[in-house]
């Protein structure tokens, strides 16, 4: 007598836990494309190759702040022999003197995978004031 | 049998030590390989490695200290000194409407919320232990301009739990505000209020933002940095620049810099010098 029960429950229950993969079944969750924009195209060397920056990024700016604000070394000669100044928004040599469209670069992957980095809390993007 | 097994014993004996030989030979000898291997081989990937270095233009000092000669200000060179750090720091004026559009709803600051880099203040609240009976009655009067004295004890970066306050070599106080939480110890220990704690989002507040520098956002302590980010370009502080030549900005440490002619030459003070923080801001009388 409790076998329909116990059948019925765990029905419900497998329901409830496969709820995110048959809750997107037939939805578009493809991966954002990133767009690069023509000036950061023609650079074609960042500061790491593509797949670290993709991965380690974040450990890099937040080794750029404390270069910067600690011990005043605002420059940086990359692995590659390429020249950047250690800063997100300030500067042509900047992340985004190169990567000019944050929408497109930085917010895209950002919402994708629900990060939410306080970057912007503070830190200005140049075309954000010109607008 | 035992004659065997004896000599089993002696060979492997044998054959022990001379595998234990060239064991303790090959162990002893692997720190001088590692480090001919770093000193040819790494030689080359050490020169590729990222280096990190200040900008050529850079201005530096042993101590940068400052000079702010009385005399010079007036109620002109205060306002305008006061407005060029409030463009160059992106700091809000409670005093302006916000854009309604922009930001809807925005509460009206408190007076009390101000936020302050540099500011006017009077002769008795800036030097209040110089109680003198007969003050000349032009310093009565007299607008007094008061900043961070970037002090060489400065009890702020004593007081400060996570080291977002710090002292640079050169002397510079300054803020890491990734790194402060906010807690107002630094407040409490500067004897020359010259911290001021962000109780609201700043954006509504700032006419222009300035995108060469970062907003700060609501929790965190602020002050004056000694427009740290212009030194590094090359430039001038942007008080020092709009002061008309009132505020001098150099290397205390240094006989030759012009704030040291300036203050071998006239009789300067420093604000509550009795606390012993060691102030780098003179005020030339």
């Amino acid at each position: 007598m409790s076998k329909n029960a116990i059948i019925a429950g765990l029905a419900v229950f497998v329901a409830a836990a496969l709820f995110p993969f048959w809750f997107n079944i037939g939805g578009t969750n493809a991966a954002p494309e990133i767009e690069l924009s023509a000036k950061a195209k023609a650079a074609k060397k960042c500061v790491l190759d593509k797949y670290d920056m993709r991965a380690n990024h974040m450990t890099i700016l937040n080794d750029w702040r404390t270069s910067v604000v600690r011990d005043s070394n605002r420059m940086y000669k990359s692995a590659n022999g390429k020249e950047f100044g250690m800063s997100l928004s300030t500067g042509e040599d900047s992340c985004l003197g190169c990567h000019t469209d944050k929408e497109k670069f930085c917010d895209r992957c950002h919402t994708y995978a629900s990060s939410a980095p306080y970057c912007w809390e503070c830190h200005t993007d140049p075309k954000e004031v010109t607008q | 049998m035992n004659n065997s097994r004896k000599s089993f014993l002696k060979k492997s004996r044998r054959s022990f030590l001379k595998a234990a030989g060239i064991s303790a030979v090959a162990i002893g000898a692997a720190p001088a390989i590692k480090a001919v291997a770093v000193a040819s081989g790494g030689g080359g990937s050490a020169s590729s490695l990222p280096v990190v270095s200040p900008k050529a233009e850079a201005l530096s000092a042993k101590r940068w200290g400052m000079a702010i000669d009385t005399s010079k200000i007036t109620d002109e060179v205060v306002e305008s000194v006061v407005a060029a750090c409030r463009n160059a720091h992106n700091i809000p004026d409670f005093t302006i409407e916000p854009d309604e559009e922009k930001y809807p709803k925005t509460r009206p600051a408190k007076k009390m919320q101000e936020i302050k880099w540099i500011w006017e203040e009077h002769y008795q609240y800036a030097f209040p232990e110089m109680e003198d009976e007969f003050l000349a009655e032009k310093y009565k009067v007299l607008p007094f301009l008061v900043t961070c004295n970037h002090c060489k004890n400065a009890p702020c970066v004593q007081a400060c739990p996570t080291k977002a306050t710090f002292k640079r070599p050169d002397g510079i106080v300054i803020m890491d505000y990734h790194r402060c939480i906010g807690c107002r110890f630094c407040m409490a220990a500067c004897p020359y209020g010259s911290r001021s704690f962000n109780f609201r989002d700043a954006r509504p507040f700032i006419e222009k933002i300035n995108p060469e520098f970062p907003v700060r956002s609501k929790g965190v302590v602020e002050k004056c940095n000694l427009c740290a980010e212009r030194l590094a370009k090359g430039e001038q502080p942007a008080c020092v620049e709009a002061s008309e030549g009132a505020i001098v900005v150099g290397d205390l440490e240094d006989p030759e810099s012009e704030v040291r002619v300036l203050l071998n030459d006239n009789y300067a003070i420093r604000r509550k010098q009795e606390l012993g923080t060691e102030p780098s801001v003179y005020y030339i009388m």
